[in-house]
């Protein structure tokens, strides 16, 4: 899922101070799930936006809306009776979901309420980690089943650095050395060897590095 | 001390604090009629938006009563409880409103005063921080 966190409150509040109608808008994907932008949050978000406007004696309207998806036109389309009634618009869905709003809805003042982290999974309930980089070619067949590029520091790719120590990564005593246990995977399943096998250097113009990306399937296109 | 009467909620499990609740009934001690009781079957099933309601309807003061950590019937109810209102002291806090203003006790289900007096002393921390508003 991709994962994020919630936007320091006081940002938020700086963000819509000059507004009197505000929609919050939630997300029923990746951020219901990692506890950041589902209805629940909504709910939060937007209580905690009118305890603030009765403490500073101001005049607020918070609505709540909760879009099954905001990266699909389709439910972005939910809201087109009611978005212009409001002055801003806070997303807490991913970074995507408040640019498909402001796409679709270009006169609308449109906010980020959370800080999109990274893709990765729950490890513990409470505890997300970092697990694809989205490079665009997926190679974690080659390292045992593990990502060096999202988790390695440097996103190496053909073995550790100088500074791995005793399984932790030289940046934190608290990030293991991920390429520490590629190693011990692959000794494990009796594929050291592997690692050995001459690959060409990996081509990133299918990652960020090729500029922004854009998919077509054909087959899917109407 | 001042004619401010503080709002406060009160969020109790059934098993622990309403049973002190009655305990409490029985010694004819009675809360303070500004303290709302709410009950709930557990208070790991309170969530933090219940918790910031009352602040959003005017209340001046929240807290939880529930039971010891080691004796909740649900296992881990309280703690999480504890949890989700350490998380709203710090919503509070950002809104620049005092933390004090909600709490969460571990009281004995047999303990009757506990449970009044509990609410007496929450009533007297809310009214020397007077209003939210
Ligand atoms: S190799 Fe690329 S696609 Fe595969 S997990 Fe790593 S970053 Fe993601
Ligand atoms: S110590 Fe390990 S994880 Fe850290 S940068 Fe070096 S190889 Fe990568």
């Amino acid at each position: 899922m991709i994962v994020a966190e919630p936007k320091p409150i006081k940002e938020i509040l700086e963000m819509v101070k000059d507004f009197k109608k505000v929609l919050i808008i939630g997300c029923k994907g990746c951020v219901t799930v990692c506890n950041v932008g589902g209805s629940k949050e909504v709910g939060i978000l937007a209580s905690t936006l009118r305890i603030d406007a009765k403490k500073n004696g101001k005049k607020i309207e918070v609505e709540e809306h909760t879009l099954e998806r905001q990266c699909d036109p389709e439910y972005v389309d939910e809201i087109k009776d009611i978005i212009n009634d409001y002055e801003a618009v806070i997303s807490i869905a991913c970074g995507v979901g408040p640019q498909f709003l402001s796409e679709r809805f270009p006169s609308a003042r449109v906010f980020p309420g959370v800080n999109t982290k990274f893709m990765g999974g729950a490890t513990e309930h409470g505890i997300w980690s970092e697990r694809c980089a989205g490079c665009g070619q997926c190679v974690i067949h080659y390292f045992g089943g593990i990502c060096p590029i999202a988790r390695c520091s440097k996103s190496l790719l053909n073995g550790p650095c100088g500074g791995s120590d005793h399984g932790k990564c030289e940046i934190s005593k608290d990030v293991d050395c991920i390429w520490d246990i590629i190693v011990r995977k692959m000794m494990e399943q009796d594929r050291l060897d592997e690692l050995l096998e001459f690959k060409p250097p990996k081509s990133w113009t299918t990652a960020r590095d090729g500029g922004p990306r854009q998919l077509i399937r054909e087959e899917l296109v109407i | 001390m001042n004619d401010f009467k503080p709002q406060i909620i009160a969020f109790c499990c059934t098993n622990c604090a309403s049973s002190a609740a009655q305990v409490a009934e029985g010694m004819k001690k009675t809360l303070p009629e500004n303290v709302k009781i709410i009950q709930v079957p557990c208070t790991g099933r309170i969530e933090v938006l219940h918790l910031l309601k009352p602040f959003e309807e005017g209340a001046d003061g929240v807290y939880v009563a529930g039971c010891q950590e080691d004796s909740c019937q649900y296992v881990s109810g309280i703690t999480k409880a504890a949890k989700r209102v350490e998380h709203v002291k710090k919503i509070l806090e950002e809104l620049d409103i005092e933390p004090e203003r909600i709490s969460v006790f571990n009281l004995y289900a047999g303990k009757g005063h506990e449970f009044v007096q509990v609410a007496l002393d929450m009533t007297d921390k809310i009214k020397e921080l007077g209003p939210v508003m």
